[in-house]
């Protein structure tokens, strides 16, 4: 049973607390169960049914810790991993950032978990598998996909009396069709905690239409275009912005959000005044966790309000050192639009290119986030409101900070991985290549 | 290690190692605990436990790996140790072939009883499969080796070495970093341990002890005045070897603008050139975009090589079984079958090797029991064959694998994955001096640095650490905000010289990713430093 309740975990925890002999303990208990289905060529390769359950101690003698994990639960490895972790403490070097354990926490109960997605079984990856593969074997085209589910707890518990467990349950679907000349190609992903709201048939439709009217692209030349970058596509370029709201890198001179002459940019107009950049745990069609690995509670945090930085996240040690309240991170990443349409965006474009999604996006220069990277899928050149016919791919070199410098447009934001972007319309988007890849 | 855990902790400006990132990537033990290998006889009981199992639920064939990954990771920044971690992780994956179909099950309960649960839950996963199947999987013949053993031949332990010992040198290398201009260093020691055991339905009953180690850093120079920093990484290669990587003898240098390394490795030395180079790159002048010769080091060209080489002639991706995540390729089996397509000049040959030594992909037998060797992928520049596991090798002919299989634990399963792959030296005597001579407009690129390829491997954009202006035939200083685009068979066709033996090197990556759930797999490239003509240049400048 790798998934416990509460209570299951609330007592072998209290049991393994009981043995240490450290001047401070903090133990994380976490399980999950899941399984996944791989297809390609419209035909199943592999797939697999996982089960794993592990606990961590973490033992501190003044300023020296020792970590030790173990995955077997009887009395007797329960002493031995407390035990080891002491003894790994003793010969550890001290640890000058070491910060004392917090006391018991208030946490909001988190609405990650979904009894139907939980009871999912190899039967029913196999069904939710066969309807993509129905529409791709109709439209005599080819679909490779990916899907897996899995149901998590984890639950910690320190010797100052903090506890907090969360159990959740995820289910992800991804798939690409292309078409049997391997001229056009079409892709979407989804994720949801509740299976309902997964459609596998809906989903692969999407895909199967962009794959046929991405057939035949033409080559226009690269250059400075206005994109309508769709949800997936804007997140894929918005991922690498986020893990910068760090304060410390920013406050060592080496990061974006680093200040010419030291400091951060922390209160500086450092986008456009449409941009609102959020995270929420309680988020309802993004929850997550609402507590961090180290026990402190996740709330709503404003990271940017009108284009103007508002938050940083801050360590407990960095807070510490800088005299403010620590600020955790949380992976319920919501940006604010408006109530456009994807399809109301394209309409009031004169002339624009359509980008679907990017892919292997890399860093070029950190100090600008200039990145690199590809459209792929289904990018599409538009004119006068209309979809006008499908482009190569492209190319770009751009700093997502640039880019949400020149917004023109937002719409409804949509759930992309475990945030919620809306589709935008950015202007002056730079493309500097062509690929022959489809 | 998974990749994502490996970029968390290797990741630059974070804090102490939390709790629960360590517990994601194994089960930290005791140094000395970890030396004591599973016994075989045990190992062997259990295999037949699960090959039985699987069999008498229906399975035509069926393998099992019991896994025993240890990893060591030694991370510092400045003055203060960040981690100490030494991570284990244990337990039983199962592969079946029933009705056609694959499945798989894997678990940590390392039981007589849940390793046979294991492969009747393998069975019903194949099972379910098979009513959405197409085409029944076809296996290539592979003969059972009865009980062997291999192991990477090492001459001293990473694990076996003090952690103190390691926590010295890294400070002594921080020291050395900021004594010489450094605003900040991180620096690692990464040990790999992968105590495997094969055994299928074929035969087989193999035990494998492999080995793998990295050292690196990474210094940042800050200028507060302008608000600018640089960075440069360190010119090691992760490698398939023991702790005497660390010791460089005065053969392994290899002198130039910079020492680099071949063969093992001197972090003290490095890392002061890299104190100085960042302090030069932060002064040193803007590109001019434009056409250029490229001299290519092979600290930074196994990187091109591995992705505009190594990852579209991968079977797997040619036929579409990566076509929603790695991608596919452009190297279709019709430019194969045709035995003319010139993917390169007449100078490029790569060769396909699961048996170098000090290779990171080297291994006795691959994770579906077939026996490693080499073969040619482009030879005289012409497209000649992939790389291939059991159920693919039909469709290029072979009526055996290539051994390419593997898995990064025990809890994934295993698929093809890239031997290594690498460039043969020149076969006339050329050094680097030499090359150089002759170049008139070119830039010299050492150590690897951002990297881009799109999903069927044609357009690239590579970065590196440190750019040489070479101006008629000499160097001359410094550039910044280099990158170079191309197109892969344009790029390989417009080699136009490589060096000799004398100058070949390994370079190679811990983490290449690809798979869903993504898997990590470690893997070399070999090259000697070679010259590319008329290479787009582009300036990678921007203002925020």
């Amino acid at each position: 049973m790798a998934i416990l309740s509460k209570e299951e975990a609330q007592a072998i925890l209290k049991k393994v607390l009981s043995y240490s002999k450290a001047d401070s303990c903090e133990l994380s208990l976490s399980g999950s169960d899941g399984g996944n289905i791989r297809y390609a060529r419209n035909a199943v390769s592999t797939a697999g049914q996982i089960s794993v359950m592990d606990l961590a101690v973490s033992a501190t003698f003044g300023k020296k810790t020792g970590v030790a994990t173990i995955n077997e639960f009887d009395d007797a490895s329960l002493q031995k991993v407390v035990k080891r972790a002491e003894e790994l403490a003793m010969l550890a070097p001290e640890n000058p950032e070491f910060m004392p354990l917090l006391g018991p926490q208030t946490f909001q109960e988190s609405a990650t978990f979904n009894a139907k997605t939980a009871a999912i079984t190899p039967d029913t990856r196999a069904e939710m598998v066969g309807k993509s593969l129905q529409v791709s074997k109709a439209a005599n085209l080819e679909a490779a996909g990916f899907l897996e589910n899995s149901t998590r707890f984890n639950a910690i518990m320190n010797s100052k009396g903090l506890f907090a467990y969360n159990k959740g349950t995820d289910v992800s679907f991804s798939v690409t069709v292309r078409n049997q000349a391997g001229t056009g190609s079409g892709y979407i992903e989804q994720g949801f905690n509740d299976l309902d709201k997964m459609d596998t048939l809906a989903l692969s439709k999407i895909a199967a239409s962009k794959a046929t009217g991405s057939a035949a692209a033409k080559a226009i030349e690269p250059g400075k275009y206005t994109v309508i970058l769709e949800p997936l596509a804007a997140s894929d370029m918005l991922g690498n912005m986020f893990r910068g709201f760090d304060a410390r890198s920013a406050d060592e001179g080496r990061s974006f959000m680093s200040k010419k002459g030291g400091g951060t940019r922390l209160g500086e107009q450092l986008f456009s005044e449409n941009v609102n950049i959020y995270s929420d745990p309680m988020n309802p069609e993004v929850p997550s966790a609402t507590w961090t690995g180290d026990g402190l509670p996740v709330k709503r945090t404003q990271w940017v309000e009108n284009g103007v930085v508002k938050n940083l996240s801050y360590s407990r040690y960095w807070a510490g050192q800088k005299g403010v309240e620590p600020v955790p991170f949380s992976r319920s990443i919501v940006m604010e639009g408006g109530t456009q349409s994807l399809e109301d965006l394209i309409k009031s474009t004169e002339k624009g290119i359509l980008v679907t999604r990017f892919w292997y996006i890399r860093s070029v220069d950190p100090q600008t986030l200039l990145l690199t990277g590809l459209t792929r899928d289904g990018t599409f050149y538009i004119e006068n409101g209309e979809i006008k016919f499908p482009v190569k791919n492209f190319r770009f070199n751009e700093s997502p900070v640039i880019m949400l410098n020149n917004v023109e447009a937002l719409g409804k934001p949509v759930r992309t991985g475990s945030g919620m972007i809306p589709p935008m319309k950015i202007r002056d988007f730079t493309f500097t290549s062509l690929s022959d890849a489809v | 290690m998974k990749r994502k855990d490996f970029l968390y902790l290797s990741g630059i400006g974070m804090g102490a190692l939390m709790l629960p990132d360590l517990s994601a990537f194994g089960n930290p033990i005791d140094p000395l605990q970890a030396l004591e290998g599973v016994d075989v006889k045990i190992k062997k009981e259990l295999a037949d436990v699960a090959l039985n199992a699987a069999k008498s639920k229906g399975a035509s064939y069926a393998d099992i790996r019991i896994g025993r990954y240890l990893n060591q990771f030694v991370a510092t920044r400045e003055k203060r140790v960040q981690g100490v971690a030494n991570t284990e992780s244990y337990g039983i994956g199962v592969r079946v072939l029933a009705n056609g179909c694959w499945g798989f099950a894997a678990t940590n309960n390392v039981t007589k009883e849940a390793v046979a649960k294991a492969a009747e839950q393998a069975v019903a996963v194949a099972k379910a499969n098979a009513k959405i199947q197409g085409e029944p999987v076809q296996l290539a013949p592979q003969k059972g080796f009865g009980e062997v053993s291999w192991k990477t031949p090492i001459e001293i332990n990473a694990f076996e070495v003090p952690v103190k010992e390691k926590v010295d040198l890294l400070l002594n290398v921080n020291d050395i970093a900021m004594q010489n201009g450094a605003s900040y260093i991180n620096s690692v020691i990464f040990a790999v341990n992968e105590q495997k055991y094969f055994a299928s339905t074929d035969g087989s009953y193999i035990d494998q002890d492999v080995h793998r180690i990295y050292p690196s850093f990474n210094v940042t120079r800050i200028d507060r005045e302008s608000g600018k920093f640089q960075t440069r990484s360190a010119l090691s290669s992760p490698m398939g070897m023991g702790y005497e990587y660390m010791n460089a003898r005065p053969e392994d240098k290899v002198s130039g603008v910079v020492t680099r390394y071949k063969g093992r490795y001197d972090m003290l030395e490095d890392v002061k050139s890299a104190a100085l180079n960042a302090a030069e790159k932060v002064k040193a002048k803007s590109v001019e975009p434009g056409k250029y010769d490229l001299v290519l080091d092979p600290s930074h060209l196994w990187l091109t090589i591995h992705e505009s080489v190594g990852h579209p002639t991968e079977l797997d991706r040619v036929l579409g079984y990566e076509a929603n995540y790695a991608g596919t390729s452009f190297l279709t089996l019709d430019k194969w079958k045709s035995k003319n397509f010139k993917f390169g000049s007449e100078r490029v040959n790569v060769i396909a090797d699961k048996t170098q030594p000090g290779s990171l992909g080297a291994v006795g037998y691959d994770d579906e029991g077939v026996k490693c060797k080499k073969w040619d992928i482009i030879k005289d520049g012409i497209l000649v064959n992939y790389q291939a596991i059991r159920d693919q090798a039909h469709i290029i002919g072979l009526d055996e694998s290539q051994g390419c299989c593997y898995s990064q634990g025990w809890d994934d399963v295993q698929f093809q994955r890239m031997p290594n792959i690498s460039l043969q030296a020149g076969k006339e005597k050329l050094s680097v001096d030499d090359m150089i001579k002759n170049v008139e407009k070119g830039i010299y690129i050492i150590g690897n640095g951002s990297f881009s390829i799109d999903q069927q491997r044609y357009n690239f954009q590579f970065g590196g650490q440190t750019f040489y202006e070479i101006k008629n035939g000499k160097i001359a200083g410094m550039l910044n905000d280099v990158a170079y685009q191309s197109n892969t068979q344009e790029f390989w066709n417009s080699c136009s010289a490589i060096c000799d033996e004398s100058d070949y090197r390994l370079g190679g990556s811990f983490n290449d990713g690809k798979g869903q759930p993504s898997q990590s797999s470690a893997v070399s490239h070999g090259s000697a430093t070679t010259r590319f003509n008329g290479v787009n240049v582009i300036n990678t400048a921007r203002k925020i």
